[in-house]
């Protein structure tokens, strides 16, 4: 492994002591799983984190996205990005004005691109390979269906950390119908294959004597999804059955790199009620799964000033004296219109006011929080370059 | 122009974040106030759709939560259960008792049963004619070309049973724009916007499911005209705030800096709507719905939003 970056003062591998900034939570693990409700800037953070890592720790970092968008490409400097990891160019740090430690890459999670190489990782044979990767039904699910993202995710992570090419890996998770949903991936998938029914189903086309238990399940099945149907799923899951025992082994082995001490998970969300509520929820499930929780990012914060109370006042009497306050700046335009527009700055800090409120509310009212809690400010404009990425990564870094 | 409420069953998505809980939950309100008989139904498995309406948890068999309003929770092995039993005459329990233990292996497993379990029974309804509407508070635009294709998928896959002629008349059903719609739910921010442009184009190349509206939330208010910025930047001079704080009887400048902000805010969301507005067929309904400073959830939020929605369409 490349040598890593010298880590600050009382974080480097001790587990004695706790992380208290991003930058020493990042300096002692290999794993970063960045998680949290849609729209609530994971993907930005993730990248932010892996860049500022890269540029102060030092070492080789990737980002692995699940996030198409291109402007994150852009963000890094790259024309486009897939599942094969490329290295953010230089150029793109030094227009930023920066000299990273380190190198920064950057791959998208390719979904069916992932589960065609997990295929062919497995396939005891050349046939075997072809006949799955030819069956319908595995391509449904691999292209298709979404519980299948979470699991290829889960299994990417674990392909790349085993190769031991990366120091740290920032990971983004896809979003799910539910946060846990891809915890629980790696185990389903286990199950998956090591179900009775999958013995049941491929019972068939061994031309073996149907057991009795799964007789009213055919007699069932054929009525409601008919005969080809029947065979195509039979064709699938016997094929499946050979690769069974590999599959269930690297699941396991992606449900323990979840466990691992060198993970930890950054949690992120906004102040507002529904991503929050999604947020405690997640932390909770890591609890309940002794997973690390490592950070709390809270994205969109709107400024301290706005929760004021001596301001409160001011902001009153600017609606209600608007008239003998436009009378005090003579000169500044009609008054008519300044004291228009003093009543309605009055009540636009009366409006962000109630919001601020809640969301500080909304923070204290959290019950569980890491040690590493990171707050970002509303940023004016998005980010859009390197500089922008590091910029809001400077916010949570320490 | 038949309004939106006019068609038969609307699925609510957007990306996470943007609303689209609450958006569904105002448009059901809106069409049992106007007097239709609607449904309101809760896809994801988050169960939060009794927030919306502060009138108890929904399950799997609908309730009236007040006249015309009736809300259900989705729940695939229920309408496994209920499909079997209704469709094929199916006694319960008894021979099913292996499908049913492994019910949900075979739904993780096998392509689409969850997507066509949800929509099938949605469809069910509409095809019965139980409802005047049904509203679906739908999975994230992540997932809901998944969930829309699922009997298209199925059909193409099972080429005879019973399963391919229920498809049919699910399909007959999802493909008429007279009776269904897709409405997406957006914010004025960057994420949102393309995912809603990439959902729009997504919808009308791999189904042949209607695009019925797109509903922009949280848009801000505009706080000046052009003249009155000019204005606002006269009166930042620091004389004129030390003028105003003396006679305001304390610091003003943190209210002018709230306004500032307001107005980029403002300015970037307004922005982020002007691609949306261009990337969209002109001809496509757009729903703004503004804001909201006092309640982001809760009956009253709901409720205030459903007005605001009546004014749009």
């Amino acid at each position: 492994m490349a040598a890593r970056g010298k880590a600050p003062a009382g974080a480097a591998g001790s587990s004695s002591e706790r992380a208290r900034t991003l930058e020493q939570l990042l300096a002692t693990k290999e794993i970063v799983i960045s998680c949290g409700s849609g729209g609530v800037g994971k993907t930005t953070t993730a990248a932010a984190a892996a860049a500022m890592a890269a540029t102060h720790l030092g070492g080789k970092v990737l980002v692995l996205t699940v996030d198409p968008a291109k402007r994150l490409a852009n963000a890094l400097g790259l024309e486009r990005f897939g599942n094969v990891e490329i290295r953010v160019p230089d150029a793109a740090f030094a227009g930023a004005g920066i000299e990273p430690r380190g190198e920064l890459w950057a791959a998208m999670l390719d979904t069916k691109q992932s589960w065609d190489d997990l295929i062919a990782r497995h396939a005891p044979d050349a046939k075997t390979r072809e006949a799955i990767l030819a069956n319908s039904i595995y391509q449904n699910i691999s292209g298709r269906f979404v519980q299948s993202h979470d699991y290829i995710a889960m299994e990417r992570l674990y392909e790349i950390h085993s190769s031991g090419t990366y120091d740290l890996i920032v990971v983004d998770t896809p979003p799910t119908r539910n946060a846990i949903d891809f915890l629980e991936a790696p185990d389903r998938m286990a199950d998956f294959f090591s179900s009775k029914l999958l013995r049941w189903l491929t019972a068939p086309s061994k031309s073996r004597v149907m057991n009795f238990a799964s007789k009213p399940f055919y007699t069932v099945a054929d009525r409601i999804l008919g005969s080809q149907f029947l065979e195509d799923i039979a064709e699938f899951f016997s094929l499946f059955q050979a690769m069974a025992p590999g599959f269930v082994e690297r699941a396991d082995a992606v449900t323990k790199i979840l466990s691992d001490k060198r993970t930890t998970f950054v949690v992120v969300s906004t102040l507002e009620a529904a991503p929050l509520h999604e947020a405690e929820f997640f932390i909770d499930a890591l609890d309940e799964r002794r997973l690390h929780l490592g950070a709390l990012v809270l994205n969109k914060v709107l400024p301290s000033y706005l929760r004021r109370t001596a301001t409160t006042g001011v902001a009153k009497r600017l609606c209600s004296d608007a008239d003998a306050l436009a009378a005090v700046v003579p000169g500044a335009g009609d008054p008519v219109d300044a004291a228009r527009v003093l009543a309605t700055i009055g009540e636009s800090f009366l409006n962000y006011q109630v919001v601020a409120k809640r969301e500080a509310e909304q923070r204290a009212g959290l019950a569980r929080t890491p040690d590493v809690v990171a707050a970002v400010p509303y940023f004016d404009a998005d980010i859009g370059d390197l500089s922008g990425l590091l910029q809001l990564g400077d916010q949570i870094w320490r | 122009m038949t309004t939106l409420l006019d068609r038969k069953l609307l699925f609510v998505t957007g990306k996470g974040g943007v609303g689209k809980s609450t958006i569904a939950a105002s448009l059901g309100l809106l069409a049992a106030e106007q007097g239709r008989r609607t449904l309101v139904c809760e896809v994801d498995a988050k169960g939060n759709l009794a927030d919306f309406y502060e009138a108890g948890e929904t399950a799997f068999a609908p309730r009236e939560l007040q006249p015309n309003l009736w809300a259900m929770s989705m729940n695939t092995e229920e309408s496994l259960k209920e499909y079997l039993s209704l469709q094929l005459k199916i006694p319960l329990l008894a021979k099913i008792g292996p499908l049913a233990r492994t019910f949900d292996f075979i739904a993780n497993a096998a392509p689409g049963v969850k997507e066509i379990l949800t929509i099938g029974k949605l469809a069910w309804e509409v095809k019965e004619r139980h409802y005047d509407l049904v509203v679906v508070d739908s999975v994230a635009s992540g997932h809901i070309i998944g969930q829309l294709t699922a009997p298209q998928g199925i059909n193409e896959l099972v080429q005879v049973g019973v399963v391919r002629n229920q498809t049919q008349w699910m399909l007959d059903i999802l493909t008429d724009p007279a009776q269904t719609g897709v409405v997406i739910v957006s914010a004025p921010e960057e994420m949102p916007v393309a995912e809603t442009i990439e959902l729009a184009d997504r919808l009308n190349t791999e189904t042949k499911v209607d695009l019925a509206a797109v509903v922009v939330n949280r848009v801000l208010p505009e706080l000046f005209t052009e003249r009155e910025e000019a204005l606002f930047e006269s009166l930042r001079t620091p004389d004129r705030i030390g003028a105003l704080s003396a006679a305001a009887d304390g610091d003003v400048a943190p209210v002018f800096d709230a306004a500032e902000l307001a107005v980029t805010l403002r300015r970037t969301r307004a922005e982020h709507l002007a691609t949306l507005r261009r990337a969209l067929d002109p001809t496509l309904p757009m729903l703004y719905v503004p804001y909201l400073f006092t309640r982001s959830h809760g009956a009253r939020a709901t409720r205030k939003v459903a007005e605001l929605l009546a004014e749009e369409l």
